[in-house]
């Protein structure tokens, strides 16, 4: 089991309620997966560097989960098959990137409270 | 009997007092370069966007590769623009 992270942008074309539910459809889908997910945050709309699909903004939402490695591929290829999706990255966190988002995520946590 | 004050240059002589560069990583203890942080990596890239190389920033080889690697997800991302103009 490795830990990686996930980026993805979604069209802005969708609704708020849309959006939740295309980042619930990749979650479940890694969980169905056997992959635990250990942060999810939703970065809201977006100004893009650079126009994607003639688009100039987007939803980022990013998941850090643990999984096997095969469970990526069959990530990726729901990424690229969903249309909602216009950009995505998903790398292994190596043990300085866990350690920095370890920190991260107890520092959201206590904002939180 | 030639001594120090009696010696001429015909062009003055570099006095180097540069400041000496260091790597900001290894001095300020980072080990993780974010990627999600746009505004972090813009110093490390001239107005057009391009990476600075080493010999200008000072950072060490091992944290520039982690610098490109974290500039380049950024810009697959479109957190960061891959060719611009007057970016700062």
């Amino acid at each position: 089991m490795n830990h990686y992270e996930t980026a993805f942008i979604l069209t802005p074309v969708l609704s708020d309620v849309q959006m939740k539910e295309a980042v619930e459809k990749f979650k479940n889908l890694l969980i169905e997966k056997g992959a635990e997910i250990e942060n999810e945050e939703c970065w809201g709309l977006k100004k893009l560097a650079y126009p994607i699909q003639k688009k100039s903004t987007g939803f980022y939402a990013l998941l850090q989960f643990k999984a096997e490695p095969s469970v990526v591929a069959q990530l990726e290829v729901q990424f690229r098959r969903d249309e909602r999706v216009i950009r995505f990255l998903t790398f292994r966190l190596d043990k300085y990137a866990l350690e920095y988002a370890t920190k991260r995520i107890n520092k959201s946590n206590q904002g939180e409270k | 009997m030639a001594n120090n004050a009696d010696i001429r240059y015909l062009t003055p002589v570099a006095v180097d007092n540069k400041k000496k560069k260091y790597c900001r990583f290894k001095k300020s203890g980072i080990r993780y370069i974010d990627y999600k942080d746009p505004e972090f990596l813009k110093k490390f890239l001239n107005e057009q966007g391009k990476i600075l190389p080493r010999r200008l920033t000072g950072t060490s080889l091992k944290f520039q590769r982690k610098v490109a690697q974290a500039v380049k997800r950024a810009r697959h991302l479109a957190l960061l623009p891959y060719v611009t103009d007057m970016m700062k």
